[in-house]
């Protein structure tokens, strides 16, 4: 239960950071909250050459809001800082209302946005908010400069992402939310703060009978967050909740985990998908 | 000092401070928690030389606070230990949460105490004990809550 040995680089800038990760590529791995990367390097799930300590790069930290009104968050910003700070419960109100499902406080005082989202845990809120708000990833290396990939594309396998062993995950871009806009975020985890079996996040315009861009993404039924389009398809469409839901059931394909099989998982999705649906305001009609 | 060494390891074993336990060395039991700057955080995922500047408090460190004194009084009132290996990492969580708010709902301890498990005693006596340590702090009588 001891991690391998390895050098500690504590990155002292950007530019540094950047170097480091140019010159070592896989063989160091960057040190965000720890809250994954400690307990995989003591199990010696992973045995870097070099540990990468960003903690010290204070520009990561920011939470910013941009011209166009949406967000700006860097990499460190914390899981517990997205919980209380203001200006995430009016500008994004979805990921307010997810992080305190995010593990346990202790956890929740370390654990980075960016780390969550660069390791892509299938079963974490995160990824799967990211994807539901249409989110910008800001990734940036020594050989490519910056360049901004879209949650949707980045998710890419289990724990594969569209980063490349080179950059540095700088931060995420969540767009301003319309007047119109609505939320919903639910999970369902045998203990509080576990990872969700299943969960759901939606982001929506309009109101009931007149949606748009309705954004159901699943997680923790998948290798990635698992965005329901055929499903999504049928309510704009105003086709009949029992039809939107045999939709889903099609299009999900669940791998059971140590307590759920995959009906099982499939069954407590259309729950989600129910109990989202009706909170938004929509009858549910025929049950 | 080693780098791969965690700062759980390193307060037991360059300081001495054995009261910060190790159950399960990957995030899950809460046995580590030490307050770092003033936030509980798990001794078992931050490395030592990160703690490098910052003040580190551990459960040898908390005895003085009214807040400490308060929990580890009801604690034993309630019988809310037994072998104690997991109490310290307990306590210090719950400080912080009575710190933050000092009238706690029994969902919201529960909730707050989620990451800290206990294999001996039973969650109950454990929320209760913090439930009567917040209300001793608000200045409320707390000899008058009927045991269970
Ligand atoms: C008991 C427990 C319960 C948990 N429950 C949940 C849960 O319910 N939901 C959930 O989402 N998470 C959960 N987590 C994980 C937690 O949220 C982590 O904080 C998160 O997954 C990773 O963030 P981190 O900042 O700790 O990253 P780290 O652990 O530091 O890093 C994780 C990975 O990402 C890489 N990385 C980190 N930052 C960057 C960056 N900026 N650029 C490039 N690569 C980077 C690292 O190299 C590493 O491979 C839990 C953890 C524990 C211990
Ligand atoms: S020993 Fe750190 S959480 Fe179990
Ligand atoms: S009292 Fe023994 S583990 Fe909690």
């Amino acid at each position: 239960m001891k991690p391998a040995p390895f050098a500690y680089v504590r990155a002292e800038s950007f530019e540094h950071a950047l170097d480091v990760l140019a010159e070592h590529g896989d063989d160091a791995l960057v040190l965000a909250g720890g809250q994954s990367l400690v307990p995989m390097l003591n199990l010696r799930l992973v045995q870097p050459a070099v540990v990468l300590d960003i903690n010290a790069l204070h520009a990561l930290s920011t939470i910013d809001t941009h011209a166009e009104g949406g967000l700006r968050l860097g990499a460190l910003v914390r899981h517990r800082e997205i919980a209380i700070h203001p200006v995430i419960a009016t500008r994004a109100p979805l990921l307010r209302a997810a992080a305190p499902w995010i593990a346990h406080p202790a956890v929740r005082h370390r654990g980075t946005l960016g780390g969550s989202l660069a390791l892509g845990d299938p079963a974490a809120e995160w990824p799967a908010c990211a994807v539901a708000l249409d989110a910008t990833i800001r990734l940036a290396s020594r050989a490519r400069g910056e360049r901004c990939v879209a949650a949707s594309a980045f998710f890419q396998g289990l724990y594969q992402s569209d980063r490349r062993a080179d950059e540095l995950l700088v931060g995420c871009e969540f767009p301003r939310a319309s007047d119109d806009s609505v939320f919903f975020f639910r999970e369902l985890a045998r203990r509080h703060g576990d990872y969700a079996s299943v969960g759901l996040a939606v982001s929506a315009r309009g109101r009931p009978g007149a949606w748009q861009d309705l954004r159901l993404v699943f997680f923790g039924v998948g290798d990635t967050p698992v965005s329901a389009t055929a499903c999504s398809a049928a309510l704009i469409a105003g086709d009949a909740f029992a039809d939107a839901q045999t939709r889903l059931e099609a299009e999900l394909e669940p791998r059971a985990d140590l307590w759920f099989s995959a009906p099982a998982k499939r069954h407590l999705a259309v729950q989600l998908l129910r109990d989202a649906w009706r909170d938004l305001g929509n009858p549910i009609g025929g049950t | 000092m080693s780098p791969r060494e965690h700062l759980a390891d390193a307060l037991r074993q360059r300081c001495g401070l054995t009261g910060t336990h190790l159950g399960c060395e990957h995030g899950v039991c809460g046995a580590c928690t030490v307050r770092v700057d003033g936030a509980a955080i798990r001794g078992c995922l931050m490395l030592a030389v990160q703690a490098d500047g910052r003040q580190v408090r551990t459960i040898e460190g908390a005895g003085d606070d009214p807040v400490m004194q308060a929990l580890q009084h009801a604690f034993v009132e309630r019988n809310a230990l037994q072998c104690g290996y997991c109490t310290g990492g307990f306590l210090l969580t719950a400080a912080e949460l009575l710190e933050l708010d000092p009238d706690p709902s029994r969902e919201a301890i529960r909730e707050y105490l989620s990451g800290n498990l206990c294999r001996c005693t039973g969650y109950q006596a454990i929320v209760d004990a913090v439930e009567l340590a917040a209300r001793r702090l608000r200045g409320q009588s707390g000899t008058d809550v009927a045991l269970p």
